[in-house]
């Protein structure tokens, strides 16, 4: 199946109803390719954390139309049955802390989505040790979470936000406690893995260090959303 | 897929072994009054095992003589004794009393029996030291209980008696060593006074001109001596002869004697219906308090666990993990507390019974009642930490 990204359209979130009613997005419409990693830049109660847990499948949008690659997620008021399912085998999510659970090693916190999702033990632990490889800690596969130094700990979170190879990947704030040389490294893994594996990026930042790099960047103001081309050429 | 809860105690394994070491001793206490009231309930049977009676000859509409005083004359074991079906019959008097040993006294159960030998009913059936009583006064047969060795001195009202054989496990319903002595010397000890109340007593009957009759000398002397002495013992104790049944010879004695007779499950229930129904309700009630408590503690560790453990929960949530994932290492996590509680209860009530006054008796079926108590109070107390897990928002875990 050829991928095709994160699709949205007129996406609404109301709070509320009556007088008290707040219209925290108002028709956002965003496009994100497979491949591409993207900025999403607002102050804060600006809507950007509404608009995360849209994406995310969190919250349901009150009205408008979100697609991944060809599936239907939203589309006013009608939404896919199985959410839970959705958000572990559809959607990748990086934290602003890596959140890794304490009592599973490095290669278990990886491994744990696709055991989720059915994967035999070993096949799960198998793709996690690859993607540690591939995001260079495969040298603390077996280390707990306390063991690992920040750095180390968000690469972990990226390798479990990518393992089952989500069409989207959700990443929000995921610099924001690292010194400028790790938060480079961390957008340029996020680049890496997205054009390695054809997955979209959505980076909430606020990060002065790492919004340079973005192609393209989603401003968000009071719920709408303005695209604009960023400065950054990527990675390539 | 991997064990969650597993995973979560071998990483915290000391916080789960202190607060399952904390849970145990609770569960040790449980266990122990358990093991208190199968105890009172072994020493009544193990009483009536003792008497080697198959019935109980007592006075007419009482509950004797056990559970309240009963008199009947201790010439009445011949007539008893020749009723159809009677093998054996001997007089018995039972007395709960301080007896002196050396500094200190101890209570005891003081039991009379006849003048025959161990095969006779009330005797001691088994000694693990010494012998039986062979004289007619001043000797003593006394359970370790007791504290006594052979050869010591028990001062029973203003006697001494010496100790010539031990016993192990003959005790009363309330848990008191018995020391057997010869029938006449326990009649004695009854209704012995001491001698001013003796001398006073003569008095009041030389005073009285009804007994002190110039014309009849020899009667204040004979009332005297009546006064002084004791003909009664509290039951006779029956063996019936083979092929009878109990009601069989119970009931021509109940019609003719005009007697009231127990057999052994009148007895028992006698015993553990009556004499210690209160005690046994006490500790039920300790035994709902305290499944009370250790229920709500192990709901507090359980929820204060699973608090611990929002963020994490959040973020199973929101990658995927179903509800019933999240449930069930919670109630995994409950019972691995429960299990760790309940050895060590078991542990420690089993080291701690020995060193109880009265014999506690821990019995498989309680522990294993124990068991499934336990782990259903674990189930029970994860609710409202699995009530809390559920509602836990996927979106805590992006802010």
């Amino acid at each position: 199946m050829k991928r095709q990204g994160i699709h949205i359209e007129r996406l609404s979130k109301r709070y509320g109803s009556g007088d008290t009613a707040f219209l925290a997005l108002k028709d956002v419409n965003m496009h994100v390719a497979p491949g591409e990693v993207v900025g999403l830049i607002g102050p804060s109660g600006s809507g950007k954390s509404t608009l995360l847990k849209c994406l995310g499948a969190v919250i349901d949008p009150t009205s408008g139309r979100m697609t991944l690659d060809d599936k239907v997620i939203y589309d006013d008021g009608w939404k896919v049955r199985d959410l839970r399912a959705l958000r572990r085998d559809q959607i990748g999510f990086v934290f602003q802390a890596p959140y890794l659970i304490p009592f599973l090693d490095a290669t278990d916190n990886v491994a744990l989505l696709p055991m989720l999702a059915g994967v035999p033990n070993d096949e799960a632990r198998r793709r996690a040790l690859e993607l540690l490889t591939a995001l260079d800690v495969q040298h603390r596969a077996r280390a707990m979470p306390s063991q690992l130094s920040g750095g180390e700990q968000q690469r972990v979170a990226i390798a479990r936000g990518l393992v089952n190879h989500p069409p989207v990947i959700l990443a929000d704030e995921p610099t924001a406690p690292l010194d400028s040389q790790r938060a480079m490294a961390v957008i340029r893994i996020l680049n890496d893995m997205a054009r390695r594996l054809q997955t979209a990026v959505i980076v909430v930042t606020h990060d002065e260090k790492i919004i340079p790099t973005f192609r393209r960047i989603y401003h968000i103001r009071d719920g709408v959303t303005h695209e604009e081309a960023g400065e950054g050429r990527g990675f390539d | 897929m991997i064990s969650l809860a597993g995973r979560d105690i071998l990483h915290a394994w000391g916080k789960f072994v202190f607060t399952g070491i904390g849970l145990g001793l609770l569960i040790g206490v449980t266990l122990t009054m358990a093991g208190v009231y199968r105890g009172m309930v072994d020493d009544g049977k193990v009483l009536l095992d003792n008497s080697g009676a198959d019935l109980w000859v007592v006075q007419k509409d009482t509950l004797g003589p056990y559970a309240e005083s009963s008199s009947v004359p201790d010439d009445l074991w011949r007539s008893v004794r020749a009723m159809p079906g009677v093998a054996q019959a001997a007089n018995v008097t039972y007395l709960t009393m301080q007896v002196g040993h050396g500094e200190r006294d101890v209570r005891a159960m003081v039991v009379g029996i006849t003048a025959g030998g161990s095969a006779e009913p009330g005797w001691p059936p088994h000694l693990v030291e010494g012998r039986q009583i062979t004289r007619g006064h001043y000797e003593a047969v006394a359970d370790l209980a007791a504290g006594v060795r052979l050869g010591d001195v028990l001062r029973i009202r203003r006697n001494h008696y010496r100790v010539v054989g031990l016993t192990r496990r003959m005790v009363s319903s309330s848990g008191d060593p018995m020391v057997f002595i010869p029938l006449k010397d326990a009649q004695e000890a009854q209704f012995l006074k001491d001698n001013d109340a003796i001398l006073m007593q003569r008095r009041r009957t030389e005073a009285n001109p009804a007994f002190n009759r110039p014309a009849v000398p020899d009667l204040l002397d004979a009332v005297i001596a009546s006064q002084t002495s004791n003909s009664y013992v509290n039951a006779v104790l029956v063996r019936t002869a083979p092929g009878y049944t109990q009601q069989e010879v119970a009931e021509p004695i109940r019609r003719w004697k005009r007697l009231t007779v127990y057999d052994r499950p009148q007895m028992e229930s006698i015993l553990v219906g009556k004499l210690i129904a209160t005690s046994a309700r006490q500790i039920g009630m300790f035994l709902v308090i305290l499944a009370v408590v250790s229920a709500a503690i192990v709901a507090f560790l359980i929820y204060t666990l699973t608090m611990d453990k929002i963020r994490e929960i959040a973020v199973l949530k929101l990658i995927g993990t179903r509800n019933r994932t999240i449930a069930a290492m919670i109630v995994q996590q409950a019972l691995v507390l429960g299990l760790i509680g309940f050895v060590v209860g078991k542990i420690t009530a089993t080291f701690a019974a020995p060193l109880f006054p009265k014999y506690v008796l821990l019995v498989p079926f309680d522990t294993a009642m124990g068991l499934v108590a336990v782990m259903a109070i674990c189930l029970l107390a994860s609710v409202v930490a699995i009530r809390v897990a559920l509602r836990v928002d996927p979106a805590e875990a992006i802010g």
